[in-house]
């Protein structure tokens, strides 16, 4: 590789690249050319920054200038200004990186401060399609380690030791996973990995494989070692093309050098990876959904045991990891089990990413130590809600999860104190809700979810879920009838104890913590017909206040129905009867006047 | 395949390349790249600092640029940052001149004292 006195890393992540990443990255290279500075400056194509709220983002070394919202018409003054003469723009920074007219380091910018990067390392510091970057930031140095220098035991010990838990929701022990695994004596066994996120809101696994592809692959190559496996798999979403593209890209790569393949590093261990396409199916997150639709069947769970660890993939000893928990894997054998396990709390080891979104200004991906509280992550690194909104509640661990109100904020998040709350960590999706949220829609939009993702195998998940989304829709819709908590109270319990897998077991949970922690606002659905959010349709009504208006129509001029009246320069009235609830009054009214109750 | 000695070649010399995007604790060499800069001659003289240092394979040196420091008729200026280490701030810097504070200074630490601003203004 050249050696260039400035990095150009523009991010390629999802986020980036729909608001047009790529046109940057070729108007860099174009004016770059054009100011004959090729042979200086290299640009780079980038995973995840983290920072999505604020993308396009391109961060230039050595001064780590971060431009964020860069247009391409801009490019042509970065060129021109900071490549050429030194001279940072500095209108196209990130305002909170400016300090006193000097460039703060980008650790020290609130948003990262708190962070502690360990499964999100890489991502937008490599090219991910470059394996040679990947090594030379200490990639697949763990993996020569395990090959050379330890036994299959010893690499099981270590992880267990690190107190690595599942990053997929359920936060199972890793070393204990293998160490079954290790244990099942077979002719094959296979490593398969969980790259189908489908928890509405969560992306980070996605960023971890667009950003840094290899660490995954270095990952399974030891837990292949680990277990005595030789084949693995990585099930990914289709609807996760650029990940799937930079996959197939490290696996081609990482073939070439011989880090997969049939004698890897020369030392005679044998193990290959392949990719295997979900087509969008929530259920297939669940492990034996998974497997069987990775053995080209009907995506649908089965009961446990057998455990997947004894008879998974095509009855073999299988072990399934999600993508957070792999990332993990190298840092754990180059930095030793002992410093992941001083990150954290006494149960929950290490560092955990969470995808911000929903009410907050720093909409993006966050990797903070466990035991971190919620109020650090909303507040200090997201934060808090934008437009001065009050803060609600903030939902975690997607249809999974439950949401957790003002009050909790300043539980730490680990595994068991955000269960006690009613929630869970999950695949790590953080959705914060601020005032104008219903929390009887909310859980009406998760149930929602869950029923069109119910696979139809079983009938406490099939038949229950839909009757809980019918008593939502009623209450949504003013026709809530007094019982119908203790209604959605008990079917909930009985779906979460006879359910067969984990979607149905935890699809209740949106349904249960709103209730818990907002009863008031289903009752003020239920008993007075009012959504005190203002969400609700059927509970609404637009009001026109006759002493703020001046008559003006605008009001009427715009209304779709025509059902709003009166005479210039007096007070207009609407026609509730008509009045369909669209809002366009409200949003023209110059003068708001109106009002909805 | 690759043996594990080519992955730790191939990890030396990548890392040279890009460890700018991660450590900021070497040295840094920057250059003056105004328009009386470039105007005076500072783009070979960055070039030449560029090649000398992928020549000795000088792997913890950032090269950086900036802007009109306000002393045209000195350009081209570069100075030198290291760690724990006063600024030098060498003025009228030719590619000559520019290899030999790669050299000595850069890599023996031994200031050029000539080239100095102290120097100049004596």
């Amino acid at each position: 590789m050249e050696m260039y006195r400035s990095h150009v890393m523009i991010c390629r992540g999802t986020g980036c690249t729909s608001s047009n990443s790529e046109q940057i990255a070729k108007n860099f290279e174009e004016e770059i050319k054009k100011h004959g500075l090729e042979k200086e400056v290299v640009v780079e194509r980038t995973g995840c920054f983290g920072l999505c709220a604020l993308g396009p983002v391109v961060i230039i070394y050595p001064e780590a200038s971060f431009y964020s919202m860069v247009k391409p018409e801009d490019v042509e003054e970065i060129v021109k200004e900071h490549l050429v003469k030194g001279r940072i723009v500095k209108r196209l920074l990130y305002a909170e990186s400016v300090e006193e007219n000097r460039l703060k380091a980008l650790e020290e910018v609130d948003f990262f401060k708190k962070q502690v990067r360990v499964a999100l390392r890489n991502c937008g510091i490599i090219n991910p399609e470059n394996i040679d970057e990947y090594i030379a930031f200490d990639g697949y140095k763990a993996l020569e380690k395990v090959l050379t220098k330890m036994t299959p035991a010893e690499v099981i010990d270590t992880v267990k030791r690190s107190g690595l838990r599942g990053r997929g929701g359920a936060g199972f022990p890793t070393g204990m996973k293998w160490e079954f695994a290790s244990k099942s004596v077979n002719d094959q066994k296979y490593v398969l990995c969980n790259a189908d996120e489908g928890d509405p809101g969560a992306f980070m696994d996605r960023s971890v494989l667009e950003g840094d592809p290899h660490s995954i692959l270095e990952a399974m190559t030891i837990a292949g070692y680990a277990i005595g496996a030789s084949q693995g798999y990585i099930y990914c979403r289709a609807e996760y093309p650029i990940a799937v593209k930079r996959l197939g890209i490290a696996i081609g790569q990482a073939r070439l050098y011989g880090l997969l393949g049939d004698n890897i590093m020369g030392t005679g261990f044998k193990f290959d990876i392949e990719l295997r396409l979900g087509a969008g199916a929530f259920v297939c997150g669940e492990e034996t959904a998974l497997i069987a639709s990775v053995e080209g069947q009907r995506g649908m769970p089965r009961p446990r045991p057998p455990f997947p660890a004894n008879k998974g993939l095509f009855a073999k000893p299988t072990i399934l990891n999600n993508v957070e928990t792999y990332a993990n894997i190298p840092v754990i054998f180059n930095k030793g089990p002992e410093w992941f396990a001083s990150m954290g709390t006494e149960k929950s080891k290490g560092t955990k990413v969470f995808a911000l979104g929903g009410k907050i200004s720093n909409t993006g991906l966050v990797e903070i130590p466990m035991g971190t509280s919620l109020r650090e992550v909303i507040y200090e690194i997201g934060g808090g809600c934008p437009n001065g909104k009050k803060f609600k509640a903030v939902q975690t661990g997607g249809p999974s999860g439950g949401c957790i109100p003002e009050e909790h904020l300043d539980s730490p998040i680990d595994y068991e104190s955000l269960a006690a709350l009613g929630s869970i960590i999950g695949s790590g999706g953080m959705i914060v809700m601020d005032e104008d949220n219903c929390m009887v829609d909310i859980a009406r939009f998760f149930m929602d979810f869950i029923v069109d993702e119910s696979c139809g195998k079983c009938t406490p998940c099939r038949e229950g879920t839909k009757r809980m989304l019918e008593i939502l829709e009623r209450i949504t819709e003013g026709k809530g009838e007094e019982g119908d908590l203790d209604k959605l109270e008990s079917l909930a319990k009985n779906i979460k104890n006879a359910a067969l897998c984990g979607l149905g077991q935890t699809a209740p949970n949106p349904v249960l913590s709103t209730i818990r922690y907002f009863r008031d606002e289903y009752e003020a659905h239920i008993k007075d017909k009012k959504c005190p959010a203002g969400v609700c349709k059927e509970l609404l009504n637009y009001f026109i206040i006759a002493d703020k208006c001046k008559g003006c129509g605008i009001c009427a001029k715009n209304c779709p129905q025509q059902c709003i009246s009166g005479q210039p320069k007096t007070p207009y009235t609407i026609d509730s009867s008509k009045c369909i609830k669209c809002g366009v009054c409200m949003q023209k009214c110059p003068f708001k006047a109106i009002i909805r109750k | 395949m690759k043996t594990i000695q080519e992955l730790e070649e191939i990890r030396k010399k990548t890392l040279d390349t890009i460890n700018i995007r991660k450590d900021r604790s070497g040295t840094r060499i920057v250059v003056g790249m105004a328009t009386c800069g470039i105007a005076a001659g500072a783009r070979p003289v960055l070039l030449t600092i560029m090649d000398e240092i992928k020549k000795h394979d000088l792997s913890d040196v950032v090269v950086a640029q900036t802007g009109c420091i306000g002393m045209c008729r000195l350009e081209p200026i570069v100075e030198v940052y290291k760690p724990g280490e006063e600024k030098v701030t060498y003025v009228k810097v030719n590619p000559s001149k520019a290899i030999r504070i790669v050299n000595e200074h850069i890599m023996k630490g031994k200031v050029v004292e000539g080239y100095t601003i102290g120097a100049e203004s004596k």
